[in-house]
């Protein structure tokens, strides 16, 4: 039996019955890494050294005693988290070279935790996309079949994960970004509640809907990975001290739960292949004694023109740092403005471009009111639609994404096919509620996604539910090139 | 025609507080360039602001001060645009009209008959930009210590209240000096740390709208402000009265030339797209919080200066030597005057010999050995005519050296002034009979030579001699 195949907890107890060394399992997945990622390009910088270095000083606090959870686990982070050191490039030319000097708050947890770096995962740039493809660098491929795209725009995370190069990864969710890469890779990804974990060090896409989030094959294995990440910190005022409890998060629970299935995400808009399996997965969560009923949510049919307003108005703020003056690329001009126009120009790809100028555009003065603001008050009305389904279920449940993998380059020339791929993941960031998507089967041989959304900060739930809907769920297995 | 000149002020003063606005660097000025940074003050990829309590507080006493209304739901906007020195590409600031932590107040601003209101349209928060600097070879740098400082920003009301550059003036020195009082501000022109653009118009009288604004930049002192408003006013007029026309342009003022020159066109409001910041929870305010701040209020200069003048009978003049950018020296003035004794004469020797010896030393009040209780002891012994003028200096500054009180230098040097009147007689005879020469000349009519004769009179009595006393007897021996 391979290292690399191991779950996170029979690391653990490999680690601690001294089965293995943190230094043979990280170089395990160095080995792996080397083997596979020529094909699956799910990372944009990897440094063995410091990867070896880690597991060496992992291993001594083993040695010592030490029996920390995410001791000599390696882990990869996706390449907009910043870590101290190593270059954190958003898979943009215009932090090609940028080496952060300061370590985020989650990298940092993870860190003093004992996991060990593997490195930084690919993404679409600053995170905008659903596909990967959008990296200023290369496309990652989906490692059920190298073909397809892997999601976005964590798919280095969810393809490292998905192809075992790295047991957990770390994205970040703004619109589904977590969830809907995880769905298309066949493994288990989890989007907090807003304000559960810190978002100091994430580089901001959208700060009101940024979420950074776990991916693992198991769901036991996100939970581990999530609690190494939460807690209120002091860095982040939009981070809240809420109760947890960890003991409820491991007790498998379905029979007797309430679920509501949106009659808005089963409908034409989802593929019919998507449809069937999800459907044969309430199945048998029904069977073992889950209570699913549809509801009406009719709001979540303006969520992606709604989303598609907020997160390029934030992004169109957010990424104004971004001028050469400090950091980063810096194309000369004649004058400071000049510099900083020719610094974004050629720094930033199209599709950021095309995001910053409809987010100036909708905050402008004469459009604020028609756009902005009331993209503002559908998220209320959806957030509140939500909130009354969540006084009578115990979450909600349905497709993850509306269709499966899909091959490279097949919606580069529709970019509302491909803005459509988070049509069932923005809810639960316009809500701010925790989600997850977990494999629930295979269509055509890539994996379908079923995900659950709780109330926000009801994390413990919705973990019961979810492992216990784990157990009930067809086994889809790993990818063949795995 | 005969004109209106209206002016709106925009005051910026950077706030007193240990760290910045947004993060834990410390809020000092100068110093290395760019050492008071830190990824958040620097506008780092993944760096977030954290709200300084400290600065809140110091914006809602202020607030609270200017009679200004508080927002108990308040929230921060970013102002978006582009320049080298504002690290995040946006200024985190407050937007709206009822938003910003203080709105819709007024303050005090003494006027030849009383005091005149002056409007407040807002008091916000917000936080300061780094600085360019210029360096050799035609290129530029930035110092990002200043990056994140806190900034108020107080803006007046819209019609404006103020029409002189003598209002003008009050109202920044009242204004300054409040913010001073708070402890909000240290209200240093010189290093920036408050500063006034003031926005002009012209309009003929019984106009009722108001003429074509212009910006005032670069005013580096009050009387830069008084001067550059007055030029600019009247710049204004000729240009009308030429048949000119004006725009709405910023100018700056050039102090070496005593001359305003145009520095940008406003052809249109520059958009920056203010919206809430994402990053940051609103501000919520409660009734205890505010209610506990105002009644902690001290007392502002301008209610002081009242007090001083209506309750006191002090000169506007001698009030306005007490009130001062130290608090301390009205708060010393104050508890001299709570321990009994003249307001006038105790104002005169805080601001004579005290005030004087304390700048030589370089001292604050309250670090001399002189106590307000002195300052009282001393003004007692001069009150009961114990001791005389020029005795009382010696003494004060004896005290001064040595701390002792000034009535236990008196009895202890036996200083106490000479009022028996027959022993100064005698004195007074005895000067007569030695300078003959003196006593003919008055006589002959030099009367001035009398002044002569006191002299003597004070000698032969150590200085001790009322002179008063002396001058009266003086007068009467010599007319006998």
């Amino acid at each position: 039996m391979s290292l690399v195949s191991l779950s996170v907890s029979e690391m653990r107890s490999g680690l601690l019955n001294r089965e293995f060394s943190a230094v043979e399992l990280a170089q395990a997945h160095l080995d792996r890494l080397s083997e596979l990622d020529p094909s699956v390009k799910a990372f944009v910088t990897v440094d063995p050294e410091t990867t070896l270095a880690q597991a060496k000083h992992a291993q001594a606090r083993i040695d010592s005693g030490d029996a920390t959870p995410m001791l000599g686990i390696p882990i990869a982070l996706k390449d907009n988290m910043v870590t101290k050191g190593m270059r954190t490039t958003c898979s943009s030319k215009i932090l090609e070279n940028y080496v952060p000097q300061y370590q985020g708050t989650a990298a940092s947890k993870l860190e003093s935790l004992g996991a060990v770096f593997l490195g930084k995962t690919n993404l679409d740039e600053f995170a905008m996309g659903t596909s990967t493809e959008y990296s200023a660098f290369f496309a990652t491929r989906n490692p059920w079949n190298l073909e397809c795209v892997p999601g976005g725009s964590s798919g280095g995370s969810a393809a490292a994960v998905a192809s075992q190069m790295a047991p957990i990864s770390f994205g970040s969710d703004t619109g589904g970004s977590v969830r809907q890469p995880a769905s298309l890779c066949g493994v288990v990804g989890f989007k907090p509640t807003y304000g559960r974990v810190s978002r100091y060090g994430l580089i901001a896409f959208a700060s009101s809907l940024d979420q950074i989030g776990p991916f693992a094959r198991c769901v036991s294995d996100a939970i581990d990975a999530f609690e190494s990440v939460m807690g209120r910190d002091a860095m982040d005022s939009t981070t809240i001290e809420a109760s947890y409890d960890a003991s409820v998060a491991r007790t498998p629970a379905l029979n007797g739960k309430r679920l509501a299935m949106p009659r808005e995400l089963f409908s034409d808009d989802i593929s019919p292949d998507v449809r069937a399996v999800v459907r044969d997965a309430l199945d048998a969560m029904s069977n073992s004694g889950a209570i699913i009923e549809e509801v009406s949510l009719p709001i979540i049919e303006h969520g992606v023109s709604t989303y598609y307003i907020i997160a390029p108005a934030e992004a169109s703020s957010n990424l104004a740092r971004f001028d050469g003056v400090r950091y980063g690329l810096r194309v000369d001009g004649a004058n400071s403005i000049d510099m900083m126009t020719n610094t974004r120009s050629a720094g930033f790809g199209k599709e950021v471009q095309e995001r910053i100028i409809i987010g100036t555009y909708v905050l402008s003065s004469g459009y604020y009111d028609a756009f902005y603001a009331k993209a503002c008050q559908a998220r209320t009305l959806m957030k509140r639609q939500f909130e009354e389904v969540f006084t009578k279920y115990d979450a909600v449940i349905c497709p993850t994404s509306p269709t499966t993998a899909f091959r490279l380059g097949e919606k580069l020339d529709d970019p509302m096919a491909l803005k459509l791929a988070d049509f069932c993941t923005i809810p639960a960031n316009m809500g701010g509620f925790p989600a997850l998507s977990l494999p629930c089967g295979l269509a055509n041989g890539l994996p379908v996604g079923l995900q659950l959304i709780a109330k926000s900060f009801d994390e413990e739930h919705l973990f019961s539910i979810a492992l216990a809907t784990e157990e009930v769920l067809p086994k889809i297995g790993m990818p063949a090139i795995a | 025609m005969r004109y209106v000149t209206s002016v709106g002020m925009e005051v910026h003063a950077e706030l007193l507080t240990k760290t910045k606005m947004f993060c834990r660097c410390p809020n000092a000025f100068g110093g290395e360039v760019n050492t008071r940074v830190c990824p958040v003050c620097l506008g780092l990829p993944g760096s977030l602001p954290v709200i300084n309590r400290q600065a809140v507080e110091h914006v809602v006493r202020t607030a609270l001060a200017l009679n200004c209304q508080i927002a108990m739901w308040s929230v921060f906007h970013r102002k978006n645009y582009f320049y080298p020195d504002l690290p995040k590409g946006y200024q985190i600031s407050q937007y709206g009209e009822t938003n910003p932590i203080g709105y819709h107040g007024w303050i005090e601003i003494p006027s030849e008959d009383g005091e005149n209101k002056v409007s407040i349209q807002r008091v916000h928060l917000e936080e300061d930009t780094g600085k360019l600097m210029h360096l050799p070879g035609g290129k530029a740098g930035v110092d990002f210590n200043r990056a994140g400082v806190p900034l108020m920003e107080i803006v007046t009301a819209f019609p404006p209240d103020i029409h002189t550059p003598d209002e003008a003036r009050e109202y920044l020195h009242y204004l300054r000096l409040t913010l001073i009082h708070l402890g909000a501000s240290d209200g240093k022109m010189e290093q920036g740390s408050f500063r006034c653009e003031p926005n002009i118009s012209v309009a003929p009288e019984g106009s009722d709208k108001l003429g074509t604004k212009t910006e005032l930049k670069n005013l580096g002192s009050f009387k830069a402000v008084s001067i550059g408003i007055q030029h600019e006013a009247e710049r204004m007029i000729s240009t009308i009265d030429n048949g000119g026309e004006l725009h709405q342009e910023t100018r700056g003022w050039d102090e070496g030339r005593q001359i305003s020159y145009p520095m940008r066109k406003k052809e249109r409001e520059h958009d920056y797209r203010y919206f809430p910041d994402p990053d940051l929870p609103p501000m919520v305010f409660d009734e205890e919080y505010i209610e506990g701040l105002r009644a902690a209020l001290p007392e502002l200069p301008l209610q002081r200066r009242k007090r001083y003048i209506r309750q006191l009978g002090l000169s506007a003049y001698d009030a306005s030597l007490l009130i001062t950018d130290d608090p301390g020296w009205a708060e010393y003035f104050d508890e001299a005057v709570s321990l009994g004794g003249s307001p006038k004469l105790i104002c005169n020797w805080m601001n004579g010999d005290f005030l004087a010896m304390l700048n030589e030393e370089g001292l604050p009040a309250r670090e001399s050995s002189v106590s307000p209780a002195h300052i009282v002891d001393l003004v007692a012994l001069l009150e009961s005519n114990r001791i005389n003028g020029k005795q009382a200096k010696e003494i004060f500054e004896q005290s001064f050296k040595t701390g002792e009180k000034p009535s236990d230098i008196v009895k202890r040097e036996g200083l106490e002034q000479l009022t028996d009147e027959s022993e100064i007689r005698k004195a007074v005879k005895e000067a007569m009979n030695q300078n003959p020469d003196a006593v003919q000349k008055y006589k002959e009519g030099k009367t001035n030579i009398q002044g002569f004769l006191i002299g003597q009179v004070m000698k032969k009595t150590q200085g001790k001699a009322n002179p008063e006393i002396v001058s009266r007897v003086m007068t009467e021996e010599l007319e006998r």
